[in-house]
């Protein structure tokens, strides 16, 4: 049973593009650790490399325990599909939102494929 | 698999406990199948609201998008850069609150801003710092229905499991527990029926022994008596025998056979 400690997860953390990663954190959810310099949003642009999300990913769903709602751009969730579609955590959960460039694509989203499995549409 | 039975001895008392675990399965069998149906309506509702929160996501993310549009035209360059190293302390957080569904925990997020906190009071300063703050109120509503849809969606996830759980169990008891149940309780009446048969047949063949014997020992005395009979008789006969001396000698040699055992007649 998934009996997951929820109670000290209070972030939002961010994988995205430039403009999706400026915008939420506008709306006042990013955190930067002084000591350590971390931080809850990852800014993926042309440069990034596959395994680089895949890090970022793995650790704000794995490592890092404040986190409660992981964003994650569609088209970078695209990259990483595999993992994404394999991850069945309810924490944190794992929200696709789309990007400025990459209108959303319900037929693409994890959790939507199993809402549309499940309605049997 | 459900034609197996347990390994038990056929005792009465195995009987009862069977009879016993049977009916405890069949009661938690419709109580976990009402448990599932509560769930399951619970979570068609929120697959719908999934469904719509989702497409509805896409308007309001591309509004937000747009209001960022403007605030790079309005402050004429990047502003991304100095957001990211100005964000050091999270102004907007979430809570997350629990919900008792048939006694699955469901958690759902809460928005808590902390008004006090903002990282970006100087961000636009110099130019477009309206577009900015239009900026900041449009993705904190964003945020604000990502946060629900999040909830929901971690509703969706663990009722998804907790179902899947619930269903497993209530067809495992359906279709393993109690057909086995129900093997081992005709096993254990076949047994006892079978040992009943057993001893009524021991019976029978003990009393119909008895019987015999009792038959037997009738003859014996019946024929013992006879032979009593038959040497009173013969006594008697002697001695008449004796006293007609001329016609008796034949009988007499015929009676005498009698108490000869080699003699068969």
């Amino acid at each position: 049973m998934s009996t997951q400690k929820s109670n000290n997860r209070t972030l939002i953390a961010i994988i995205g593009d430039e403009d999706s990663v400026t915008g939420m954190l506008l709306a006042g959810i990013g955190e930067t650790i002084k000591e350590t310099g971390e931080r809850n949003f990852f800014v993926v642009d042309n440069k990034t490399e596959d395994n680089e999300i895949v890090e970022a990913f793995t650790n704000f769903t794995e490592n890092k325990k404040d986190i409660a709602i992981l964003l994650i751009n569609q088209h970078i969730a695209e990259r990483i599909r595999p993992l994404v579609d394999a991850y069945q955590n309810a924490f944190p959960a794992l929200l696709e939102i789309p990007s400025k460039d990459h209108p959303y694509d319900p037929e693409k989203d994890s959790v939507l494929k199993r809402v549309r499995k499940i309605l049997g549409e | 698999m459900s034609q197996q039975r347990e390994a038990v001895f056929p005792t009465r008392m195995t009987l009862n406990l069977m009879r016993t675990k049977l009916r405890g399965a069949s009661t938690g069998h419709t109580l976990l199948k009402r448990k599932s149906e509560a769930l399951t309506k619970r979570f068609r509702d929120i697959v719908r609201k999934i469904d719509d929160a989702k497409m509805k996501m896409g308007g309001v993310m591309q509004a937000a998008a747009f209001s960022l549009a403007e605030v790079s035209y309005a402050t004429g360059g990047n502003i991304g850069i100095e957001v990211q190293e100005l964000a050091k302390q999270p102004r907007y957080t979430v809570a997350a609150r629990q919900e008792n569904v048939s006694g699955v925990i469901l958690p759902s997020f809460e928005a808590i801003v902390n008004k006090e906190v903002d990282d970006f009071k100087l961000t636009g300063l110099g130019r477009g710092g309206q577009q900015v703050n239009k900026a900041k109120y449009i993705y904190g509503q964003a945020v604000d229905a990502l946060v629900e849809l999040a909830s929901q969606q971690t509703a969706f996830v663990l009722l998804d499991e907790v179902i899947k759980v619930t269903n497993r169990r209530v067809n495992a008891i359906e279709h393993v527990i109690i057909p086995r149940t129900e093997n081992t309780i005709a096993y254990i009446l076949s047994e006892l029926d079978e040992l009943e048969r057993e001893e009524f047949f021991r019976l029978k063949k003990v009393q119909r022994n008895k019987q015999r014997d009792a038959e037997k020992l009738q003859i014996a005395e019946k024929a013992e008596k006879e032979r009593l009979a038959a040497q009173e008789s013969d006594a008697v006969q002697s001695v008449e025998a004796e006293s007609t001396t001329e016609n008796g000698a034949k009988n007499d040699d015929m009676n005498a056979f009698d108490d000869d055992a080699d003699v068969v007649f």
